[in-house]
């Protein structure tokens, strides 16, 4: 707590000038809004309906994620088994000549930075910034794809901590079909449904390789976070 | 110091005649409408969905207090402190005794309008505290010491060119034009400050009432590396950021990206709820959210308006607004520029020095139509125009419109008057454009418009006779 | 069908050959045309610059002449946005907010009237050159006014009509605006006529006179040749 203030009182100001203001009653939103008593908000499951359409089979969700990424930017590999994802990983370490990794500690990383056989930061339980800093690749998990969008979910606590996915130049995510669902909103439920008793400190929703266009709104990859991202997923 | 008005009518005049401004601005407006429409395109319903944003965003504004409490309550479950501030000087208070207490020598800082509008960094760095803005766009208006020139693209108005000078004169790189090394340039020089600073701080683009946690929006990883690294984070949010459930970020996001950018989502979107938990492995030791009135309650309590706070900030309404894209950014002389900050100003900081940006509108509606939550902004306008009239009329222009009617509602004063605008017309075009010209503002740029011997009316009853 | 045209006042003034146009035009289809004599200006100078209660003078004295009409047309989409749209808004909680509802919805914008209401699009009428519309945003954005004005052009023999970019950008009139901004407002008539010129056209049409006054005056004085039109005086020409 900052010194010689009261958080209390102030909180209670603000609140107080709140409940005051909105004795008025304020027109729905719109030109002529009619003034309603007990309007009762958004109809939730609605917003599936005007976002954009995404199929509901596997094929229609893969296909809308292999779309989306492909303007992403991301490098999106769909493979039959667990056996294919591993070469296709180290193929890329060979491709990008990767020399030390990062990862956190699941059965499927554990394989995985086994199989490539080399030097591995493990961010489970802390690690030194400088070290990741260093490294050529984050290597993680996740809670979810979005088909939608091309959208990966994941988490402080699920995904390694909040720097691996973001601090290296590169982010490879290790996926299994099962985990793509078709929206938005099938993601934040998929969250809620996951983590309701108790949510990690940090959820994110990574949409491509880090980006900016602040100069003459020309995109260029890699701003700050990852200039490469890669999502291998197996049936 | 001039006044607000003097200033903005002075930079308006030369802006408004500034080709290349005019040039550089359209041309990336465009690129940014096609890209939008494209993106609009795609949504089943874009309309249906604009309707459900306001909707709800109507519900979040006007159940605000139980909302609020339920945010920081969640948040402080998770072992965040939640700070209230009244004003702006308190929020820097808050913010800057948090850094005092944590003797922390280096800030960095992602994109927030709010640390805009209380004139963050200023305050800090009068405490001796280094602060590094992080984004790109906001990183190179930084190093130019101006303000941002747009709430979403700080540096819309250099070109590549400027900024290789501004980055070879203050950080000492070579010359180039290519956005890709510029962008390098500046990736390089930041990410030995992410490693060692002490202190994050980031805004926030929503509040989720029921999880206690914001969320920010990004595309450059600046802020979640700013939310990673340092030992503490603070976020500063005005209280209106607040939507009621976390699936509304469903809703809000891909709304927010496409009326803000083009983009069907943007790259990073990041809930942040608390500092590091137990079953973590890294994260700022503390986390602090700073949650800042400053007359927002004000504008609250306006019902007429109350949806101005439905903003979420996407910049869609400047964008499209003509008057910003030819007065430009900086020219409104406030944080929030365009036709939110038209609306919302003279509330935030009062309507009779800042009425001047309610009425240097054509009231066209491009606003309203683009807002994704429906704002009613260009009435918005014409209603600040009427208070700023009733609080503090302008005797002159009443009492010119008081004659006006009485002109009008008298068949015999309108004639009479036609009949005198037909006799004045030749002088008025021996002296128009000249500075003995009464219609100056008028004939300055334009010719007047004719006056036929015969005015309609005339014609009606001369047929009718 | 018994019209009461309202050409409002600086229409009256200048530009006499509209509300001719469409007298000519309307008794062509066999309507019987009156024109109050008293019914001047809208109100709108005073609304749009906040002296709400200057402008309920001038809107009330519009509100009791009108008050029997069966069908009132304006050539504006601005005054008609007046009385349509912001009528309703400045006589709400007022003795004549009823009245101010039941003008609403007996007035119409010229181009909407004749699609919407009569079920007209084709006036026999005949017009030679390469021509592009200015929607004005009050018929745009309060009137939803956007496909009647071209429907009844696309019937005009002889015209050739091309949409330019910014056919949906304000043209930077917005009434005492030009006078209190004047180079915001010049500044978007440049815009909106370099996109008109981009087009080829040799005509810029709208149904509204106020915005075509800005840019006429905008064009003249800097000896481009692009000329405006408002869309009655098109449709009546054979």
């Amino acid at each position: 707590m900052v010194e010689g203030t009261e958080p209390m009182s102030e909180r209670e100001r603000i609140l107080g000038r709140i409940r005051e203001a909105l004795k008025g009653r304020a027109p729905l939103p719109g030109h002529h809004g009619e003034v309603v008593e007990n309007f009762a908000g958004p109809e939730r499951e609605t917003f599936s309906q005007w976002l954009p359409a995404v199929g509901n089979t596997k094929k229609a969700k893969f296909e809308a994620f292999a779309k989306a990424s492909a303007d992403l930017k991301t490098d999106f590999r769909h493979v039959a088994d667990e056996a294919t994802m591993i070469r296709e990983l180290r193929s890329v370490a060979k491709e990008e000549g990767w020399i030390k990794v990062a990862s956190h500690h699941t059965d499927l990383t554990d394989m995985a930075c086994g199989k490539l056989g080399l030097p591995t930061l493990w961010t489970d339980g802390g690690y030194d910034v400088n070290e990741m800093e260093s490294c050529d690749v984050g290597i993680s998990v996740c809670d979810a794809l979005v088909a939608q969008t091309g959208t990966i979910v994941l988490t402080s606590r699920t995904g390694g901590g909040r720097a691996l996915s973001v601090l290296p130049p590169h982010h490879v995510v290790l996926a299994h079909s099962k985990q793509m669902v078709r929206d938005l909103p099938a993601a934040f439920a998929l969250l809620k449904e996951r983590f309701g008793d108790g949510f990690p400190s940090m959820m994110t929703l990574i949409t491509g390789p880090s980006r900016t266009g602040d100069i003459e709104r020309i995109l260029v990859l890699g701003a700050h976070g990852p200039k490469k991202l890669t999502v291998l997923c197996h049936d | 110091m001039s006044s607000p008005v003097s200033q903005f009518k002075t930079d308006a005049t030369a802006k408004a005649g500034d080709l290349r401004h005019r040039g550089l601005i359209q041309t990336a407006l465009r690129k940014y409408e096609i890209v939008r429409d494209v993106r609009k395109g795609a949504f089943q319903d874009w309309e249906q969905a604009r309707q459900s944003a306001a909707e709800t965003k109507f519900f979040a504004i006007n159940h605000l207090d139980t909302h609020l409490v339920e945010f920081a309550e969640k948040l402080e479950a998770r072992g965040t402190k939640v700070h209230w501030a009244s004003t702006a000087s308190q929020a820097r208070e808050i913010i800057g005794g948090i850094i005092k207490q944590k003797q922390a020598k280096s800030v960095v800082k992602s994109k927030a309008m709010t640390a805009e509008e209380i004139h963050l960094n200023p305050a800090l760095e009068k405490l001796g505290f280094e602060v590094v803005e992080s984004d790109l766009g906001e990183y190179i208006v930084q190093l130019r010491e101006e303000a941002p020139y747009h709430i979403v693209f700080p540096a819309m108005h250099l070109t590549r060119a400027e900024i290789s000078d501004l980055f070879h004169n203050k950080l000492g790189s070579p010359e180039t034009h290519s956005p890709e090394e510029l962008t390098m340039i500046a990736r390089d020089a930041l990410r030995e400050k992410y490693i060692t600073a002490d202190i994050g701080i980031t805004g926030a683009n929503f509040a989720i009432a029921e999880t206690g946690m914001i969320s920010v929006t990004e595309n450059e990883g600046n802020a979640r590396l700013s939310a990673a690294l340092p030992k503490t984070m603070i976020s500063l949010l005005g209280i209106e950021k607040v939507l009621p459930k976390l699936e509304d970020l469903a809703l809000f996001l891909p709304m927010l990206a496409t009326a803000g950018a083009g983009q069907q989502i943007t790259c990073y979107n990041t809930m942040y709820g608390g500092p590091r938990q137990a079953d973590e492995c890294d994260g700022p030791e503390e986390y602090h959210v700073v949650l800042l009135d400053n007359r927002r309650t004000e504008l609250l309590a306006d019902p007429e308006q109350r949806d101005a706070l439905h903003c979420i900030r996407c910049g869609a309404c400047l964008n499209v607004c003509p008057i910003f894209r030819n007065v430009g950014g900086h020219t409104y002389g406030t944080t929030y520029s365009g036709p939110i900050g038209s609306v919302i100003t003279p509330h935030l900081r009062g309507l009779q020095d800042w009425k001047h940006l309610s009425n240097s509108s054509s009231l066209c509606g491009a606003c309203t139509e683009t807002c994704p939550v429906k704002i009613d902004l260009h009435h918005h306008l014409l209603h600040n125009r009427r208070n700023a009239s009733a609080g503090k009329p302008s005797v002159l222009e009443r009492l010119a419109y008081r004659i006006y009617a009485i002109a009008v509602n008298t068949p015999g004063f309108w004639g009479l008057g036609k009949r005198i605008g037909r006799l004045a017309y030749p002088f008025a075009r021996f002296f128009s454009g000249t500075i003995y010209d009464p219609a100056r503002a008028w004939t300055k740029t334009r010719d007047l418009p004719p006056m036929p011997g015969q005015s309609f009316k005339e014609w009606w009853k001369e047929r009718n006779r | 069908m018994k019209v009461t045209l309202f050409v409002p006042c600086f229409m009256d003034a200048c530009y006499p050959k509209v509300g001719i146009s469409i007298v000519e035009i309307l008794e062509r289809l066999g309507h019987e045309i009156e024109c109050p004599e008293e019914v001047v200006c809208c109100g709108q100078p005073a609304f749009n610059s906040g002296y709400w209660e200057e402008s309920r003078v001038i809107c009330r004295k519009v509100l009791k002449q009108l008050e029997r009409a069966e069908a009132v047309v304006i050539p504006s989409g601005s005054c008609g946005a007046m009385l349509k749209v912001f009528y309703p808004e400045l006589f709400k909680g007022e003795p004549e907010e009823a009245a101010a509802n039941d003008l609403a919805a007996r007035t119409w914008e010229f181009s909407d009237f004749l699609v919407k209401r009569l079920g007209v699009t084709d006036l026999g009428a005949k017009f030679e050159g390469k021509a592009t519309f200015h929607d004005g945003c009050h018929g745009l954005r309060e009137l939803k006014t956007k496909d009647s004005p071209r429907r009844l052009l696309e019937k005009v023999e002889g015209l050739e009509l091309v949409e330019m970019e910014a056919a949906e950008t304000c043209c930077g009139f917005g009434g005492t605006f030009s006078a209190k901004f004047p180079m915001i407002s010049t500044a978007m008539g440049e815009v909106k006529c370099s996109s008109a010129n981009e087009t080829g056209a040799d005509w810029m049409v709208s149904n509204d006179s106020s915005c075509l006054m800005h840019l006429q005056g905008l064009l003249d004085r800097q000896g481009n040749p692009l000329k405006t039109i408002h869309l009655a005086e098109v449709l009546a020409q054979r």
